[in-house]
């Protein structure tokens, strides 16, 4: 069994119509309790990981320059991220293919955690 | 931790009407934006961590919190009227100010202004409703849209300036003026007695949403019932009013999911607790020289209620009832329901001469149960072709899916020529 890192992305569009209105936020959040209750009971889920908010600053170039980010450029957001536990990164990739992000049009990066034995 | 049903839209309700009694009602879109922002975090925080023990407590110090970051951000740029601009200004009285407004006694009082508020005089009485359920109830834009049947491009644009209007007000309304209270608390007692009829016989057509309405109505009207100035008779005949139709709720649709007629319902699934809540409320009602149309009405829907079986229904009383709301209410609609009850008593060939006899007849032909009531009165006659083109015409002026699909029933039977005349149609 290996780690991997699941990382949620979405628009900003897409988080605001998660919570487009109290009754939809109640939905989606048991919708993602559900899933994680899921992995739980499945003995997938390493850790739960964290939210972040959805504003920070990108150190970038050389010179360091400072912007208002996460990045201008793209249009997904990362809202947060949880470790899971699978056999390999298909079997990851399945696990993530349940996400409720993926409802709003959203998307989980799947990234083995390195393994670095000694 | 499990998540209490329509949490976030109660809590949605009563912060917003919280902050906007603090931040004044023309920053209404602040104290919404502050909300949203709280409901935004505990929706990152509670999907991956589960629900707090205590939720309401969670958000209430989220949206504080959140309070308090947007007015160091941009309280200067703000316009708050002048004496909320002086304690809000300062970092000294600021974080007070904000705790102070959530005490728990304010909640029922700022929920109330809210209320006061939104049925402005100068609104339509469905703008009122619409700002009621979106305001108070924390339902969006959009549901409130399904909940009328509208577009919701149409209700955006109906709420946006009704908010507007609310907002040149200044102030939230007070609740301090007795006569000025009485003035407004018929709108307030009309716009919940029609939230609930919108829920009721909805245009909208899912029974969840229907019953969500139905229990928002009953929600506000208790609101009413705890401020001794908007605690008055009508305000607890209004109550028994839903009381009784709520009791009902759970009959009106049977296991195949058509709607059934008040005739033909199980009473048996009729709700206890509401009915003895009914009729407490009536009685309480009963102070005070005043009768209103909800009076009458709630003595009507007292004695459905108390009626075991259709046939057990005292019509007698029920026509006697009618008598008085016509001299209070003389409306087409309710000499339609006086002649239901006569068809009860005296049969359909006098309950249709009753009809012609109408004032402003030609009002209620946009009226789906008016062509069906006349269907039924001809279906005891045995006028089976007439009947069933009635029914046709009602079925075109259905508002849903389920009175349509009752009424084709209704259709069917005619032209079945079916001998069983004890079914009969509300």
């Amino acid at each position: 069994m290996s780690e991997y890192i699941l990382v949620y992305r979405n628009t900003d569009e897409a988080h605001r119509e998660a919570m487009g209105s109290p009754e939809r936020a109640q939905q989606s959040i048991r919708k993602w309790q559900a899933w994680f209750k899921g992995m739980t009971e499945n003995g997938q889920l390493v850790n739960v990981g964290q939210p972040l908010e959805r504003v920070g600053r990108v150190v970038s170039g050389k010179k360091g320059t400072v912007t208002d980010g996460p990045y201008a450029e793209a249009k997904d957001v990362v809202g947060g991220f949880s470790i899971i536990e699978a056999k390999n990164l298909d079997d990851a990739a399945q696990i993530a293919s349940g996400c409720p992000v993926l409802e709003g049009g959203g998307s989980v990066e799947v990234r083995p955690v390195m393994q670095l034995d000694m | 931790m499990d998540l209490e049903e329509h949490l976030f839209r109660h809590e949605s309700g009563r912060l917003v009407s919280i902050l906007t009694r603090l931040f004044g009602i023309q920053n209404l879109s602040l104290a919404e934006d502050v909300v949203q922002d709280a409901f935004c975090r505990a929706l990152e925080t509670w999907k991956l961590h589960g629900v707090p023990k205590n939720p309401t407590a969670w958000l209430v110090t989220t949206a504080k919190r959140r309070a308090l970051d947007v007015l160091r951000r941009e309280g200067t740029a703000r316009k708050f009227e002048p004496e909320v601009a002086q304690v809000l200004g300062s970092e000294w009285t600021r974080a007070t100010a904000i705790n102070d407004a959530f005490e728990p006694g304010g909640l029922n009082d700022a929920q109330l202004r809210m209320m006061f508020s939104c049925v402005h005089p100068t609104l339509p009485e469905e703008t009122q409703v619409a700002l009621i359920l979106n305001l108070l109830c924390g339902f969006s834009v959009a549901e409130t849209a399904a909940a009328f049947l509208k577009s919701s491009v149409a209700m955006e644009k109906r709420i946006v300036r009704a908010k507007k209007t609310l907002a040149e007000t200044k102030n939230l309304f007070e609740l301090k003026n007795a006569a000025d209270v009485k003035i407004r608390l018929l709108a307030v007692q009309r716009a919940i007695y029609l939230l609930f009829n919108e829920g009721y016989h909805s245009a909208s057509t899912t029974m969840v949403v229907r019953v969500d309405l139905c229990e928002e109505a009953l929600r506000l009207i208790y609101l009413l019932l705890e401020h001794s100035l908007t605690k008055t008779p009508s305000a607890h005949a209004l109550a028994a009013l839903l009381n009784f139709h709520a009791a009902r709720l759970p009959g009106r649709v049977d296991a195949q999911g058509n709607l059934t007629s008040l005739f033909e319902q199980d009473r048996t699934l009729w709700n206890r607790d509401h009915i003895a809540e009914g009729h407490r409320q009536l009685e309480l009602s009963a102070a005070g020289a005043e009768l209103t149309a909800f009076h009458v009405e709630s003595a009507i829907a007292a004695e459905h209620a108390s009626a075991a079986r259709a046939a057990d229904t005292n019509w007698e009383n029920i026509a006697s009832l009618y008598d008085v709301l016509m001299r209070i209410q003389p409306t087409p609609v309710v000499a339609l329901n006086r002649a239901i009850a006569i068809a009860e008593i005296e049969g359909p060939a006098r309950a249709l001469e009753e009809v012609e006899g109408i004032d402003g007849r030609e009002k209620l032909e946009c009226y789906p149960f008016y062509f069906a009531a006349l269907g039924e009165f001809e279906f005891r006659l045995g006028q089976m072709a007439n009947a069933c083109g009635l029914f046709a015409k009602a079925q075109e002026l259905a508002r849903n899916e389920s009175e349509r699909r009752f009424l084709r029933e209704r259709m069917h039977r005619c032209r079945c020529d079916c001998a069983d005349g004890s079914s009969r149609i509300n």
